[in-house]
């Protein structure tokens, strides 16, 4: 017996006679069927079309299912569907959903439900969007099948049904999922393997999901968003810590069970920890990215963008970012994903090799630059731009440039960047993010490889040569078809620089030992993970 | 004394209005934008567009000001731009903790703070009141997240005698709720103990100098008895001054304590909601937070009367 045994015996026996209020029964066992995990974030809303947060995401797959799933080799596999058809001339999909699927309140799921949670999910979706442009119609032939018709072939629509990219095309009752895609839904019933327990959410603090006993697992083996989705706890809760120190500490005392993404600070901590096991927690990581606004000078003009890649070093901006643990991090020259079907390092020689900042300085004189401020919006409220922000600030003065940095939080950097007034006006020049490595596999949900002028996320780059081989991409028909198509537009979007990468880097993950079967990947899945006592 | 009370609480009503006005412009004129957040990362500026539309907040400034005042009025603080429930039920989840915590470390801080005050000013001079006095200077300059982190080291993670982080409501049991809660009590009562502490001093110091302790002692009255009864009691005033103004340190210090503690409490629904820019749940927090203050205050007027009975209203 300890010390806090003893005082809680003590404690407890003093004050429950003093409140006359009697502690809950704990059930043998219970802790074990607990998974107490600490989120990357709060769960500030949940409808996983509305918000496209990661978060909302990663707790919407829990709730909800898709019609396929992406698996741990990157390809789609069925999930609630059980067969699909393709007419000889590709415009016409017709889809079988599984037998026996059922909600949350118990209803099964019909076709008219996922052609309403269809219809919404394009809505607010880059692929979705695509689709609608095409599409005849959409219907539900009969309670389990549904047709979708296109004016043209589209021939990733099973990669868009699958993606784990934010938002997943998430079934939900026609009910709920005919509220408006730029409204919140209020109910959060879904047909995933477990149930939301709204009365039990503190958004900002705590979130909580019970086993759906109803559900019916695929027979294949789980594969991250692919086949059964075994849960092996009775609950998960989901308990948010904004300091990463009190997570720490919180693993390390076993009140959590299961720690996101501890920073790279902690992490030699709890390696040291015997019943703290760390990994790398998604092999897809991030790219970081420095991103000019293409509309006003200086880097309206593609010299001044180059200087900045010849000039950039990549393992500053990366040793900033995670330390000098070298397992966390990679050169990247190019946008795409590194160790993936397509990754392609074509045209990537720019950012190769000794950093010549004597050649960059006199590619930013041609350009014209004339020594006016550039406005750089730096988010400090977030460590992965702060850092990168840093870096920037010291490589832009070596330039010979006139840096404006603004020290603000990621609500102004967010709102800001949206301006395309001049910098001097409430605009900017150049801001700090970072991609999620899932999404930059492919150009399909990469919002910040487009290259479209006023289309194009912020800093409105126009590359008609990037987008052309984006365009090549999408109606590529095989592997290696879309492999050269990346190569290509790895190659136009560093010649016009549509954004500069600052690197590749990876996070850590990290769980007490009593727990098994965390599987690595873009995002946390708790089938097959258990726990013992 | 009841008409007293009456005309303070009318006459918050003005100063809630101000309060609420200057918090609305201040929110209308501040950058960022919760459209933004929303959509998330990727979103297009379109995307953007209509979710601003979708929530009203491209509507110009008086008529949102306008809508917001009415529903006040109604006794509805609005709904949450994020998780779309009702603001008054956010703050109803959150306030558990916070009220907890802060009557955990009002308690914590009376009764240490003024035992030590008032035994530093009996041995003023001596080495005692120059320790205890140090302890002051020391809690005072220590900022609150560092007294944090070295607690939940020592006792949560070397001695493990008390949790690292959390909170368990009051329901679940007396010392599931109070373990949770010493810790960052303590953290937080650091400053609030040195301050009290000093004034109790400073107070005692001038009450001891006068002529009626020197009759008490020379009638041969314990020291205990003239210290706590005599003594204290006159010098009460200024403490309980200081104790009221305290309020505002406890929500103040309460905001990092509760992050630092991972206490879901009104400090840390606070900071989310700013960082996110969720106006509704700023605007109903920084209400009740002034009412709050406006309160207490009153509450420390009515006070005086009972340990000053010279004072009338």
């Amino acid at each position: 017996m300890d010390r806090r045994t003893v005082l809680k015996g003590l404690a407890g026996a003093g004050g429950l006679a003093l409140t006359g209020l009697s502690a809950p029964a704990i059930a043998q066992g219970a802790s074990a069927r607990t998974l107490r995990f600490v989120p990357q974030a709060n769960l500030a809303n949940f409808d996983p079309i509305w918000g496209t947060q990661y978060v909302v995401r990663n707790a919407a797959a829990l709730v909800w299912d898709t019609l396929y799933g992406i698996d741990a080799q990157l390809q789609p596999q069925r999930q609630m569907v059980e067969s699909e058809e393709t007419s000889d001339d590709g415009k016409a999909w017709t889809f079988r959903l599984r037998p026996g699927l059922k909600f949350h309140d118990g209803e099964p799921v019909l076709a008219k439900d996922v052609v309403a949670s269809l219809s919404r999910w394009a809505a607010r979706d880059p692929m979705g969007l695509m689709i609608i442009a095409i599409q005849q119609e959409l219907t539900a032939v009969d309670d389990r099948t549904f047709k979708w018709v296109l004016k043209q072939p589209f021939p990733k629509m099973l990669y868009a049904l699958a993606k784990n990219n934010a938002p997943c095309s998430f079934i939900m009752p026609e009910r709920i999922a005919k509220t408006d895609p730029f409204k919140q839904i209020t109910e959060y019933v879904g047909s995933g393997p477990m149930k939301f327990a709204k009365g039990e959410w503190v958004p900002g603090a705590k979130a909580v999901f019970e086993k759906f006993a109803d559900y019916v697992p695929r027979q294949e083996k789980a594969s991250w968003l692919a086949g059964g989705k075994q849960m092996m706890v009775d609950r998960v809760e989901w308990i948010v810590m904004p300091d990463p120190a009190t997570a720490a500490a919180a693993l390390q005392n076993g009140e959590v069970d299961w720690w996101e993404n501890p920073i790279a600070d902690l992490v030699p901590v709890l390696k040291k920890n015997k019943n703290i096991s760390v990994d790398i927690g998604d092999p897809l990581g991030n790219i970081g990215s420095f991103r000019m606004n293409h509309l006003f000078a200086p880097f309206n003009d593609v010299r001044a963008r180059r200087a900045v890649l010849m000039a950039m070093s990549q393992e500053d901006y990366m040793r900033a970012i995670v330390g000098d643990d070298t397992a966390l991090w990679k050169p990247l020259p190019g946008f795409f994903t590194p160790d993936t079907p397509l990754y392609s390092e074509l045209g990537g020689e720019i950012l190769k090799g000794k950093r010549d900042l004597d050649a960059a300085k006199k590619l930013l004189a041609e350009s014209g630059y004339a020594g006016q401020p550039v406005t750089c919006l730096v988010a400090q409220d977030q460590p992965i731009t702060k850092a990168q922000g840093d870096v920037t600030a010291d490589l832009l003065k070596k330039l010979g440039m006139n840096v404006d940095f603004v020290a603000t939080d990621w609500g102004t950097v967010g709102s800001r960047r949206a301006a395309k007034t001049p910098p001097g006006q409430g605009g900017w020049n150049m801001f700090h993010s970072w991609h999620a490595g899932a999404d930059c596999i492919t150009p399909a949900a990469y919002t910040a490889i487009r290259a479209n002028g006023d289309k194009a996320w912020f800093g409105w780059p126009n590359s008609p040569n990037t987008e052309k081989e984006i365009t090549g991409w999408f109606d590529a028909k095989n592997l290696e078809e879309e492999k050269a198509a990346i190569g290509r537009v790895n190659k136009a979007a560093l010649e016009d620089v549509v954004y500069a990468p600052t690197g590749f880097f990876l996070t850590y993950t990290a769980w007490r030992k009593n727990v098994s079967g965390i599987a690595k990947g873009p995002l946390p899945f708790f089938w097959g993970v258990s726990k013992s006592a | 004394m009841l008409s007293f009370i009456l005309r303070r609480i009318v006459a918050t009503l003005p100063v809630m209005a101000i309060v609420a006005l200057f918090v609305f412009s201040l929110l209308y004129i501040a950058p960022g934008d919760p459209a933004v957040v929303i959509a998330g990362d990727q979103a297009s500026p379109e995307d953007v567009e209509r979710i601003r539309q979708s929530l009203g907040l491209d509507r110009p400034f008086l008529i949102q000001f306008g809508g917001w005042v009415w529903r006040i009025l109604h006794g509805d603080l609005g709904t949450s731009i994020f998780t779309n429930l009702p603001v008054s039920a956010m703050i109803g989840q959150r306030l558990g903790p916070t009220l907890s915590l802060m009557i955990v470390t009002l308690l914590l801080t009376i009764a240490v703070a003024v035992p030590l005050g008032v035994v530093a000013a009996w041995k003023a001079g001596s080495l005692i009141d120059r320790v205890i006095m140090g302890f002051a200077v020391f809690g005072f300059s220590l900022p609150v997240f560092v007294v944090g982190y070295m607690l939940a080291y020592i006792f949560a993670l070397e001695l493990e005698w008390l949790p690292v982080q959390g909170y368990t409501p009051l329901s679940s049991g007396f010392w599931p709720w109070l373990e949770n809660l010493i810790l960052p009590a303590i953290a937080l009562g650091c400053v609030y103990i040195a301050l009290v502490a000093r004034i109790t001093r400073a107070a005692m110091l001038e009450v001891l100098q006068q002529d009626y302790i020197r009759t008490a002692k020379a009638k041969g009255l314990g020291q205990g008895g003239i210290l706590f009864i005599h003594a204290l009691k006159n010098a009460a005033v200024p403490i309980v001054t200081v104790i009221g103004i305290g309020i505002a340190l406890l929500i103040g210090g309460a905001v990092v304590t509760e992050s630092v503690f991972a206490i879901p409490g009104l400090g840390r629904l606070t900071i989310d909601a700013i960082l996110r820019r969720d106006y509704p749940v700023i605007q109903g927090i920084v209400l009740l937070f002034s009412f709050v203050y406006v309160l207490v205050n009153l509450m420390i007027d009515v006070i005086y009367t009972l340990v000053d009975p010279r004072i009338r209203y």
